[in-house]
C-alpha cells in the first residue's frame, strides 16, 4: 500500500462525518437550485443551532461513556423558568437568565448525584430526569406557554441584515465545548473516565466529582439550548424540545464518538449536528413527506455508526 | 504418532511479517511447549491453527492430511480447541450450562437439563476437577473456570488443545493441579500446545519444545534443554543474568504499615519499605497481597491499622490522598486498571500529573508532552510515537508505560503488583533494571509477586502472606523457594480471617 493512499484513507477515516456533509451538500445544490443560497444556508444554521448547542452538552457525557436522555426536558424547564420569571414573577431579565441557567446545572447536578454516588445506571437516572424536568416545566407553565421577555427575545433576531444570533451562539458554544474538551483538566478527565474508569481512579482522577462536572455542563448547555430556541419562538413552551434528546446523540455519535466513552470530539459533534439540518432541510426543498424524511435520518444514523464501526474492526 | 504439522508458516499483516517460516510437529500424547519472546509470533500461530486467522503461505496437516481451518468452527469440527488466558464462559450461567453452550442436550425442543447435568458431571470427573455443575461460573476463582474451558474443550472431543500462558493466572499450588490435569489429558492421548514464560515449567510438563524468534521456528528441542540454552535459543543471545538485582544500603523508612486489617480479608498486617529498598511480597493467590496494596493506596478502604508514608497519613480509602504522600500503584490488571486502552501514550503517561499540570482549570499540554516524551525516552518504550495508541503497544511495552506515569508523577514509594506478569523475557529484565534504578535513586518499592523466582531474585526482603496474615519474612540471603513456599501454605491458626 503506497503512503499516499494510506494518508487518504485514514485522513477519510478520521473525517468521514465531514467528507458526509460535503457529499450531501454538493449533492443538493446539484438537487435543488435554492439550496445554495445565503438565506437557506442561514436557515439550516438556526434549525442546526438547537440540536448543536444541546449535542454540545451531550458530548461531554458521552465522552465520559455516560448518556443524557433528559437534555431536550431541561431545555425546555429552563426556557420556561427563564420566561416565569420574568414575566410573571417580574424578576429583571438578566436575573431571570441566570436563575434559568442555574436550573440546567442543578438538574445537571441531580442526575450525577445519582449516577455517581446512587450508583444509577446514567440511561436511568437522566430517564427519570426526563420525566421529572419535563413535568416541572408544565407544572410551571400549568400547561401554556408563556411569553419571553423582549430583551432576551433578541437572541432570536439577527445581527445585522444577515446573521441570526442562534449561529452565533451555537459557534461559541461549539468553541467552548472544544476548549473544555481538549484543554481543561475536567476534559481531559472526561476521555480518561470514559477510556477507563478504574484506570482513572486509580491514577487519582476524582471520578465522583468530574462527573458532576460533566453532567453539570449538559444541563447548563440544555438551558442555554431552551433559552434560544424560546426566543426564536418569542415564547417559552413547556412542550417544547420533547424528543431533541435523540437528535443530540444522534449529531454526537454520527461526529464519530463512541457510546462506549472515551472518544469523541467537539467539531464532530458540530458536524453531525449540521448533517442532521442539512439532510432535514434538503428533503423539505425536495418536497420529501415528513413521514419519509424520518425514515432516511434513522437510515443515516444507522450508516454512519456502521462506517464507523466497520473502519474500527479493519484496523 | 505425529498428529498435527504445520509447515512453512507465513503471514504479513501492513507494515508487519508475523510469521516468516514457522514449522510445528505436534504428536498425540505429548505436550508441546511453545516458546518465544512476546512477538515472536506465537499468537499469529495460536490464532492460525484455531482459525482466526488465514496463512499467506504453507500449511497445515492433521493425521497427514493438508486442512484447511478457515473459521473457529472448522477447528472445532477438526478437534482443535484453544484456551486463551480471556476465558470464553458466561460468567452468569452455570458450569453446566457452559459445558454445552452452543449445542445444549433437547428433548422435544427443550433443553435437556438433566442430560446437561451428566454430561458436565462426566466431563468434570474427566478433568479431575471437584466443582458443583450447578455452580454460576462468576462464583469459581480463576483456577476452577480454566479448569472448566478445559472440559468444555474436551466435551468439543478436541484431541489437539492449545493453552496460552495457562499458569499467568495461578498460584504455585494452583499449577500443580493444572500440571495434573494436563498429564491426565496427556495419557488419554490428547496432544497439547502448550504456551508459556516460565522456564522452569517447561522441564515439569513438556515433552518437546520450539522456540519461536522473530516469526521463524529456529529450534524444536527436548523439554530436559538446560534453562541458559532456551533463554539463548529464544532471544538470540545469551541473558547472563535473569534477575540482575543490585542491592544497596537501605535508608529511612518510607513506607510504614500497621496492623492493617479489613473484616474477612486480612488481619493485622504491620511491615515497612525503607528508601532503596525491594520488599516482595510472596504468597498463594487469595492470600489478600493484592488487597493489603489496594488499601494501602486507598484503593479501598481498611478497618483497623495505620499506613505513614514518608511521616504523612494520607486518609483511607482516598487514591488522591495516597498520591499526594508519595505512593504509586502499579495495579495487577494492566489493562483493566492501569491503562486507558483507546487513549495514546503521552495521554497515559500524564495521567498522574494532570492535576499538576493545571493551572486556572487549563491543563499545561505542551508540557505534559514534553514530560512524556522524557519519560518514554527514559523507559525506552518501542513505539512509533507518542500518539500511538497503548493498545497496540506489546505487554512489556504497557507495562513501562503504566509504570512510566508513576516516574513522570515521581512517586517515592512504588507499590508494584504484578509487575512482569505476561511479559517476556527481555522486557522483564529491563523491568527489573528499572526497579534498580529507582532503589538507586532513593524510591522504596513493595513488589507483589506470584513468579517465586522473581521474587527471591529481585527483592531484598521477602514477606510472605498466607489467608489474609502475614506469616513470615525472610531475608534475600536466608530465603529459598521451598523456605517461602512451607509459609505460603502455612495453615493459619484458628479460621481464616472472615
Amino acid at each position: 500500500m503506497s503512503s499516499s493512499v494510506f494518508l487518504r484513507r485514514s485522513w477519510l477515516a478520521e473525517n468521514g462525518a465531514l467528507a458526509a456533509l460535503v457529499v450531501l451538500v454538493v449533492a443538493l445544490s446539484l438537487l435543488s437550485s435554492d439550496f445554495l443560497s445565503v438565506t437557506n444556508l442561514l436557515n439550516v444554521g438556526v434549525q442546526a443551532a438547537v440540536t448543536a448547542i444541546l449535542a454540545f452538552g451531550s458530548t461531554f457525557v458521552i465522552v465520559t461513556g455516560g448518556i443524557d436522555l433528559s437534555v431536550g426536558s431541561v431545555a425546555a424547564l429552563s426556557a420556561i423558568v427563564l420566561a416565569w420569571t420574568a414575566s410573571v414573577a417580574g424578576l429583571p431579565w438578566p436575573l431571570a437568565t441566570v436563575v434559568s441557567l442555574a436550573v440546567g446545572v442543578a438538574c445537571g447536578l441531580v442526575n450525577a448525584a445519582l449516577i455517581a454516588y446512587g450508583k444509577l445506571p446514567p440511561f436511568i437516572a437522566t430517564l427519570a430526569m426526563l420525566g421529572i424536568a419535563r413535568g416541572l416545566a408544565l407544572v410551571i407553565s400549568q400547561g401554556s406557554p408563556i411569553a419571553m421577555p423582549d430583551a432576551v427575545s433578541h437572541l432570536g433576531d439577527t445581527i445585522g441584515t444577515y446573521l441570526p444570533v442562534p449561529v452565533v451562539v451555537m459557534v461559541v458554544m461549539g468553541g467552548i465545548a472544544a476548549v473544555i474538551l481538549n484543554r481543561t483538566y475536567a476534559g481531559r478527565a472526561m476521555y480518561a473516565i470514559g477510556g477507563n474508569e478504574e484506570a482513572a481512579r486509580l491514577s487519582g482522577i476524582k471520578v465522583s466529582r468530574q462527573k458532576l462536572i460533566t453532567y453539570a455542563l449538559s444541563g447548563g448547555f440544555a438551558a442555554v439550548a431552551g433559552i434560544v430556541l424560546a426566543s426564536r419562538l418569542a415564547s417559552a413552551q413547556p412542550q417544547a424540545a420533547a424528543g431533541y434528546e435523540l437528535d443530540a446523540i444522534a449529531a454526537v455519535v454520527i461526529g464519530g464518538a463512541s457510546l462506549s466513552g472515551g472518544k469523541g470530539r467537539a467539531l464532530g459533534t458540530f458536524v453531525g449536528a449540521l448533517i442532521l439540518a442539512v439532510l432535514r432541510n434538503g428533503l423539505n426543498l425536495l418536497s420529501v413527506s415528513a413521514f419519509w424524511q424520518q425514515v432516511v435520518i434513522g437510515v443515516v444514523i444507522a450508516l454512519a455508526v456502521l462506517v464507523d464501526t466497520l473502519r474500527r474492526r479493519g484496523m | 504418532m505425529e498428529l498435527l504439522r504445520a509447515e512453512g508458516l507465513r503471514k504479513r499483516f501492513p507494515g508487519v511479517l508475523a510469521l516468516d517460516g514457522v514449522d510445528l510437529t505436534v504428536r498425540s500424547g505429548e505436550v508441546h511447549v511453545l516458546l518465544g519472546e512476546n512477538g515472536a509470533g506465537k499468537s499469529t500461530l495460536i490464532k492460525m491453527l484455531s482459525g482466526a486467522y488465514h496463512p499467506d503461505e504453507g500449511r497445515v496437516l492433521l493425521d497427514g492430511h493438508p486442512v484447511h481451518i478457515r473459521t473457529a468452527g472448522d477447528a472445532q469440527r477438526l478437534g482443535i480447541a484453544t484456551i486463551y488466558q480471556e476465558f470464553n464462559l458466561v460468567p452468569e450461567l452455570s458450569v453446566a450450562e457452559n459445558l454445552s453452550l452452543g449445542r445444549p442436550p433437547r428433548r422435544f425442543g427443550f433443553v435437556d437439563t438433566k442430560r446437561m447435568h451428566e454430561r458436565a458431571v462426566e466431563l468434570l470427573a474427566r478433568v479431575g476437577v471437584d466443582v458443583d455443575p450447578r455452580t454460576p461460573v462468576s462464583r469459581l476463582g480463576i483456577a476452577r473456570m480454566q479448569m472448566v474451558e478445559i472440559a468444555k474443550a474436551l466435551g468439543l472431543q478436541a484431541r489437539v488443545l492449545i493453552m496460552d500462558e495457562p499458569t499467568a493466572v495461578l498460584t504455585t499450588g494452583e499449577v500443580e493441579k493444572l500440571f495434573s490435569i494436563v498429564r491426565r489429558l496427556r495419557e488419554q492421548g490428547v496432544a497439547i500446545i502448550f504456551i508459556t514464560h516460565h522456564l522452569e515449567e517447561i522441564a515439569a510438563i513438556g515433552d518437546r519444545v520450539t522456540v519461536l524468534r522473530d516469526g521463524r521456528s529456529v529450534a524444536e528441542v527436548p523439554a530436559d534443554t538446560p534453562q541458559d540454552e532456551l533463554v539463548r535459543l529464544m532471544v538470540g543471545r545469551p541473558i547472563d543474568q535473569q534477575f540482575p538485582r543490585e542491592r544497596g544500603q537501605a535508608g529511612e523508612p518510607l513506607l510504614k504499615v500497621t496492623g492493617l486489617g479489613r473484616k474477612g480479608v486480612f488481619e493485622d498486617v504491620s511491615f515497612e519499605v525503607r528508601a532503596g529498598e525491594v520488599v516482595g511480597v510472596a504468597g498463594l493467590v487469595g492470600a489478600g497481597r493484592t488487597e493489603v496494596a489496594r488499601a494501602i493506596f486507598g484503593a479501598d478502604r481498611y478497618d483497623t491499622g495505620e499506613v505513614t508514608v514518608r511521616g504523612r497519613r494520607p486518609t483511607p480509602g482516598d487514591v488522591h490522598a495516597a498520591m499526594e504522600a508519595g505512593l504509586g500503584l502499579v495495579p495487577e490488571d494492566r489493562k483493566g486498571q492501569g491503562l486507558v486502552l483507546g487513549a495514546d501514550i503521552a495521554e497515559n503517561l500524564g495521567l498522574v500529573t494532570l492535576r499538576e499540570a493545571t493551572r486556572a482549570g487549563f491543563v499545561d499540554r505542551k508540557g505534559q508532552h514534553q514530560a512524556a516524551a522524557e519519560v518514554a525516552e527514559q523507559l525506552g518504550i518501542r513505539m512509533t510515537g507518542l500518539g500511538q495508541e497503548v493498545r497496540t503497544l506489546s505487554g512489556g511495552n504497557q507495562q513501562k508505560v503504566v509504570i512510566g506515569k508513576w516516574l513522570e508523577a515521581d512517586a517515592g514509594v512504588l507499590i508494584l503488583d504484578e509487575p512482569t506478569r505476561g511479559i517476556d523475557v527481555g522486557a522483564k529484565v529491563e523491568i527489573y533494571q528499572l526497579i534498580n534504578a529507582l532503589t538507586a535513586s532513593g524510591h522504596a518499592v513493595l513488589m507483589i509477586s506470584s513468579d517465586l523466582p522473581e521474587v527471591l531474585g529481585m527483592s531484598d526482603r521477602i514477606l510472605v502472606m498466607a489467608r489474609g496474615r502475614l506469616v513470615g519474612e525472610l531475608s534475600a540471603a536466608e530465603a529459598t523457594q521451598d523456605g517461602v513456599m512451607a509459609l505460603a501454605v502455612t495453615e493459619v491458626e484458628g479460621p481464616r480471617v472472615q
